[in-house]
């Protein structure tokens, strides 16, 4: 009893503190919380921007009641510019080839009769998917104003009728590279924040001295090494919500899996660059080595080993086994195919292990290191 | 604490090796309550290492060793929540301010809110910074941020303190102001284990032992120092014993 209240105490005195320190460094404060936002800020806005306003082709052979609604919606939207009222399908090709348009919307001969007769149609949504971000953007823009279409027509129509929109991804159906980067930018900031900023933490007491004052309190070494911790699982937790709000709302990339999920890998993830940090901290003295090796030997692995700048299968076999040691190729995965793909945990539940048993092992490794030291 | 010891360190060939390299080589000593134990040597000559071991940071290779009655391989929990450290560096966060600093310190030592407040009242009052109480530590003058360390050091009231090398790089007038405070404390009960390279510090110390190549080659008082070796000053009592020592200063 008397010694959970004499642990609580000082752990407390010691997160007080560790606030202390970051709300008055207002530099590393504003580059904490303007980072991911204005990562997500420039990679999205190159995106939004260029959405706007896409040039897109229609063939429309039947020019009914629907068709002319719906191209009349596309047209008042600020989403879409119609280039080209298109005579027969082999105009399709051209129009593309000739790189007037980004999109071409086909609708079937007959639509409307079709949906009063069967009740279902189907229209057609081609992309240019060379930039598959765009290609998405766009065909899921223009499926939403047909289901608008849809919805409004419920209303009046008994029976109600369908129609679905069939997407054709042109030149790259697979969509690689799609939304790759919130999940990469989720990935970096989580490093940058809890192993470089960590690591500095922790190897700035032993610069300063102080860490002699707290190894000769009565305070449990690994104690200290969490107060130190918990201060950055807090930061890293906003910044993952703010990262993610921006992305649903800001660049409109919904999350398709399990939100409790997504947040439950990234605590994972955030255990697993803390502990890199404090390994870093235990084999460092100063703070700017340790911010050397944060950078260098976090940073660029992640950049280049993750598969969030060059694709992890193009590249040589002996890269491929390397980037395996990487933790954020799995921490990666694991968020591409949870918040984009919306897969559940079994799905990803051999990532997760791996991501695991490599933080059981940084943990263990650092824990011990830091004993080491203290000697 | 064992209320029947009258000594509040006791070393009994206490011994560190590294290796091949035998840091501290079989030192005993005692210090008794409220002593003031000045812990002289050259760099290298294994103070620190001395010294680490009684605060229970380090656990010794040989010897017996008790810090306010507790056993340093065993009860360093114990030894760590009843002495005060103050390092060479100087130890107060930079970046909070001297309420903060003195907040933290209380609370990693278990103390109550009440008490932190209280205590935090009283040294602000002796030092004089109740106007200054919410000034960052960085933006005070080295002479001040010295002696709030000491404060900050018995701000736990601990039975022992130890200073390594607390007044580096401190004018002589905070040097005596510095000394004035130890004094006060050492007269309050507590016991004061001080290493220095002042000579002229020795000579405020009940007792002190000169420490050359891990051993300990005197210990008296500087009265009695000077007098068997027949030096005027510490200054020369320390140049007789050290001119032998066979370990380079780092």
């Amino acid at each position: 009893m008397g010694r959970n209240s004499n642990l609580i105490k000082p752990f407390i005195a010691f997160i007080r503190k560790e606030f202390y320190h970051i709300w008055r460094d207002k530099q590393t404060l504003l580059i904490l919380f303007g980072l991911p936002i204005v990562q997500i800020i420039i990679f999205g806005f190159a995106l939004t921007n260029e959405v706007k306003n896409s040039r897109i082709a229609i063939l429309d052979p039947s020019k009914d009641m629907s068709t002319q609604r719906i191209i009349a919606r596309l047209e008042a939207s600020q989403y879409f510019d119609i280039q080209k009222d298109l005579v027969q399908p082999s105009d399709i090709e051209k129009a593309f080839r000739q790189g007037k348009i980004r999109m071409n919307i086909s609708f079937p001969a007959g639509l409307h009769d079709q949906l009063l007769k069967t009740g279902h149609a189907e229209i057609q949504l081609i992309t240019d998917a060379s930039d598959p971000n765009i290609a998405t953007t766009i065909a899921n823009y223009a499926s939403s104003i047909i289901m608008d279409y849809q919805k409004e027509q419920w209303a009046l129509q008994k029976p109600p009728f369908r129609i679905s929109t069939n997407m054709r991804m042109l030149y790259n159906p697979q969509l690689k590279g799609a939304y790759n980067f919130v999940p990469g930018v989720m990935a970096m900031i989580l490093l940058l924040v809890c192993t470089m900023m960590t690591s500095i933490a922790i190897v700035r007491e032993k610069e300063r001295g102080t860490m002699e004052i707290l190894l000769a309190s009565p305070l449990r070494p690994f104690l200290v090494i969490i107060a130190k911790a918990v201060p950055y699982l807090v930061l890293s937790f906003i910044n993952i919500i703010s990262i993610l709000l921006l992305s649903v709302y800001v660049l409109d990339l919904p999350i398709a899996g399990s939100l409790p999920l997504l947040l439950a890998e990234s605590v994972l993830f955030t255990i697993t660059a803390l502990s890199l940090g404090l390994l870093i901290s235990s084999v460092t003295s100063s703070q700017q080595v340790a911010m050397l090796i944060s950078l260098m030997g976090m940073f660029l692995p992640t950049l280049m080993f993750s598969g969030f700048m060059f694709p992890v299968e193009n590249m040589p076999i002996p890269l491929q086994i390397i980037s395996n040691f990487v933790p954020a190729k799995w921490y990666f995965n694991i968020v591409k195919a949870v918040m984009i793909k919306g897969l559940g945990v079994t799905s990803v539940w051999k990532e997760t292990l791996i991501l695991a048993c490599m933080t059981l092992f940084l943990l263990a490794l650092s824990i011990r290191k830091f004993k080491i030291r203290l000697e | 604490m064992n209320k029947h010891s009258t000594y509040s360190i006791t070393a009994e060939s206490l011994t560190k090796r590294f290796g091949d390299f035998t840091a501290v080589d079989n030192i005993s000593f005692t210090v008794g309550k409220g002593e003031i134990f000045g812990f002289l040597g050259a760099n290298g000559a294994g103070k620190t290492t001395a010294m680490r071991m009684l605060c229970g940071l380090s656990s010794p290779s040989s010897g017996k060793a008790t810090v306010g009655g507790f056993d340093v391989y065993t009860q360093t929990e114990k030894i760590k929540q009843h002495i005060g450290y103050m390092s060479q560096k100087f130890s107060l966060y930079e970046d909070l301010t001297i309420k903060e600093n003195m907040r933290f310190y209380g609370g990693i030592y278990g103390m109550s809110i009440p008490a932190i407040r209280s205590k935090t009242e009283e040294i602000l009052k002796t030092l004089e910074l109740v106007k200054e109480q919410d000034r960052l530590v960085r933006t005070l003058p080295l002479g001040w941020k010295q002696k709030l360390s000491f404060s900050v050091a018995m701000f736990h009231s601990p039975q022992i303190v130890f200073l390594d090398e607390p007044t580096g790089g401190v004018d002589p007038l905070t040097r005596r102001e510095f000394w004035e405070m130890i004094y006060q404390a050492a007269y309050e009960g507590t016991t004061v284990f001080v290493t220095t390279h002042y000579m002229d510090e020795a000579e405020y110390c009940n007792r002190v032992s000169i420490m050359v190549d891990g051993r300990i080659a005197a210990m008296d008082t500087p009265a009695s120092l000077k007098r068997s070796l027949h030096a005027d000053n510490m200054e020369g009592v320390f140049l007789q014993l050290a001119r032998d020592a066979k370990r380079a200063a780092d």
